[in-house]
């Protein structure tokens, strides 16, 4: 029976899109199911967390000093108490017992009153990033603090801020910013959406019947399981859009790098999901064992991402376990692209592992499909 | 080179421990009109679905149309038109889509016109743009009979294409069937219906994976050597039940107001109609369905 026929293909990926758009409920699980794990997600992982222990070391006691030091304290997000030595602090940092060191550097009045734009360092605790992500975010707004109390010719001068604030994170430099956990969570909820989609696509054509008409039709292995994915990857990319347009309006998602770029490298991470899905269902006996065997490898993947917890900080075989799976990677890429500007070369050692994932699983999927119902 | 359409020995197919076609031979003319008949449970539609490469016998030999069973079945799935016993079509496509896939699939030169040409022979026409899962059963059937005639096989598999469907639509389809045959189709259809085992050309009667007899129907009929009485009236139910253990009664069992009992023994059978005089008997023509169970029960003893 001759090698892989577009006709054939065309033929049934036009059956399949007919069936995504007449299926209500494909439609539901499109929009709804990622919308709302990402809201889920946000809000019970982003415990906007207050009064946070912080220490204060301070080389400049004066005015500006203890307005800043009152505006930490009414953000509602610092509550600062003071520190003897930089020994000390870094103690208490050490051990947990403060999450933030605030260093007013020497002569930090006078700087401002020069309009020297003077920084004050943040020593952050970032092994926790989703703890400090707002405390941190609000930093921001406390810059124009001074503002009322600075010497006339600052005052309309200059549209900068009268000082800064200069974030450190401290113990796990990777997660330096803010609000890092939205780019994560694009992946782990577009993995959660799209795995599903492929996943009951061939148990139920098996289940309903219609699996024997297809078996008994001149159609490739390969032409089937394309026509079964090709679809879905447009459904995937009307997820990406939903989900990181919900990211950057409600949670501020910063994009700093390529957007294009960005989407070039879901494109591999949304087939990825859809192979794997399409490779349990042609392993699975039924539709329940599909759902089960997909669960089965939805958790480890999302535990050993990164996601949960750092990388940096499991041991060596939950590493090792984790570099197999695509979404651990793309959780790199993401975060590379929106938060720290990667370009393609930079996010090419992720890259290619979900290719080779894919590669595989895909192998995996056509060597089980069975050409008969034995 | 024989002209066998159909042509295989000693078939044998199981699922675990428990063998579903045992030792199975059959040849099948070209142009032939084959019913296969059998209880449920039988075996038919596992043979149909080996004789179309859909399951791979555990041994046996043979061909069909002129390709090796166990060594070409993905030819061979290419080549026949089977229709499944159930209705294994989208619900969610209709009737033109539904055509249209198929068409394309088998990668015919114009698909949109061949699709065109089936739906009005078919006589789909007013059901073109209806979703398939909304078609009545009598419809599903011959959606599914156009589905499968699409690309001119030789050869038709149909496994039970009539179950669930009412008389008329059922003789209108046995009609196509009969107009196809006679334009050099060959066609293998399962059936429970004993109306329809009497318009094919030769009927194959499975029990338990082998074939009990095989013939045209006539022959099966004359070779069960079976003597079947009738007779009708008040006291037939009584009748019947003290016939049935009575010597020479191999079966006596009531059809609205006939009582028709059968058995091999002309002179025993006839000593005991006589034993119930009050009864007009008439010796008639045996039922393929009187030959069936009786060979049942010949082989149960
Ligand atoms: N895929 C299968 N797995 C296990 N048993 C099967 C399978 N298909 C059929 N059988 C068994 O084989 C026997 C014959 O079934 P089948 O060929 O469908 O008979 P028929 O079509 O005459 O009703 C039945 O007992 C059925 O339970
Ligand atoms: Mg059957």
């Amino acid at each position: 029976m001759n090698g892989f026929s577009f006709r054939r293909f065309a033929a049934v990926l036009r059956k399949e899109w007919i069936q995504v758009r007449r299926d209500p409920l494909t439609l539901r699980f499109i929009i709804l199911l990622p919308l709302m794990q990402l809201f889920l997600f946000a809000y019970a992982i982003n415990t906007n967390p207050k009064d946070l222990p912080t220490g204060v070391l301070s080389a400049d006691h004066s005015n500006y000093e203890r307005r800043v030091i009152a505006a930490l304290q009414e953000s509602g997000y610092y509550d600062t108490r003071a520190m003897k030595s930089e020994a000390e602090a870094e103690r208490a940092l050490a051990e947990g017992s403060v999450l933030f060191v605030v260093n007013i550097p020497p002569n930090f009045a006078r700087s401002v009153d020069r309009g020297e734009n003077p920084s004050i360092l943040m020593d952050a605790d970032a092994s926790d990033p989703t703890a400090i992500s707002y405390a941190t975010a609000a930093l921001s707004g406390l810059t124009n603090v001074l503002d009322r109390d600075l010497p006339p010719a600052l005052k309309t001068a200059t549209p900068n801020p009268a000082f800064n604030f200069e974030i450190h994170a401290r113990y796990n430099p990777e997660q330096l910013t803010v609000l890092n956990t939205v780019p994560g969570l694009i992946c782990v909820v577009l993995m959660f959406s799209t795995l599903f989609l492929t996943t009951l696509s061939i148990t139920r054509e098996r289940e309903r019947g219609t699996m024997e008409n297809l078996l008994a039709m001149p159609l490739r292995p390969m032409e089937v399981m394309l026509a079964k994915i090709v679809p879905y990857i447009v459904i995937g990319y009307i997820q990406v859009i939903l989900i990181i347009a919900t990211s950057a309006l409600v949670f501020h998602l910063p994009i700093r790098g390529s957007l294009p770029l960005l989407l070039l490298a879901l494109f591999f991470f949304i087939a990825s999901n859809l192979v794997l899905g399409l490779t349990i269902s042609t392993l699975a006996a039924s539709q329940m064992q599909a759902l089960q065997l997909a669960q089965f490898t939805l958790l480890p993947s999302f535990m050993l991402s990164g996601f949960m917890f750092p990388f940096a900080g499991m041991p060596f075989w939950a590493q090792w376990a984790g570099e197999i799976f695509p979404v651990t990677h793309m959780l790199r890429i993401s975060r590379g692209v929106l938060l720290k500007g990667n370009n393609l070369a930079e996010i090419l050692p992720q890259l290619w592992p979900i290719a080779l994932f894919t590669l595989v699983v895909t192998m995996i999927g056509l060597w089980f499909y069975r050409e008969t119902l034995d | 080179m024989n002209d066998f359409v159909i042509d295989v020995h000693d078939l044998r197919k199981s699922f675990g421990a428990n063998i579903v076609v045992n030792r199975l031979n059959l040849q099948v003319e070209s142009g032939e009109i084959c019913g296969f008949l059998g209880a449920n449970g039988s075996g038919k539609t596992t043979t149909i679905r080996m004789l179309c490469g859909l399951l791979s016998p555990d041994s046996g030999s043979g061909t069909c149309l002129g390709f090796d069973l166990m060594r070409e079945p993905h030819r061979i799935r290419r080549e026949v038109g089977y229709m499944t016993q159930r209705f294994s079509f989208y619900d969610d496509l209709t009737v033109a889509e539904t055509l249209e896939f198929v068409a394309s699939v088998y990668l015919l030169q114009d698909p949109r016109g061949t699709v065109a040409g089936i739906i009005s022979r078919m006589e789909l026409t007013p059901y073109a743009d209806r979703l398939a899962g909304q078609l009545s059963g009598g419809w599903k059937q011959r959606l599914a009979l156009a589905a499968c005639v699409l690309h001119q096989p030789k050869l038709l598999l149909l496994d039970e294409p009539t179950a669930g469907v009412d008389a008329a639509a059922r003789r209108e389809f046995w009609d196509l069937i009969h107009d196809m045959a006679s334009e050099g189709l060959t066609v293998l259809v399962s059936t429970h219906y004993m109306d329809e085992a009497e318009r094919c050309k030769r009927i194959v009667y499975l029990s338990d994976g082998h074939i009990v007899t095989q013939g045209a129907p006539d022959d099966v009929r004359r070779a069960a050597n079976l003597i079947v009485f009738e007779a009708s009236g008040r006291g037939i139910d009584e009748a019947a039940r003290a016939l049935r253990r009575a010597p020479g009664v191999e079966s006596a069992a009531v059809f609205g107001s006939t009582l028709r009992v059968a058995g091999t023994d002309r002179e025993a059978l006839s000593r005991t109609i006589a034993a119930h005089p009050q009864l007009a008997w008439q010796e008639v023509e045996p039922r393929l369905e009187d030959v069936f169970i009786h060979l049942l029960a010949e082989r149960a003893a």
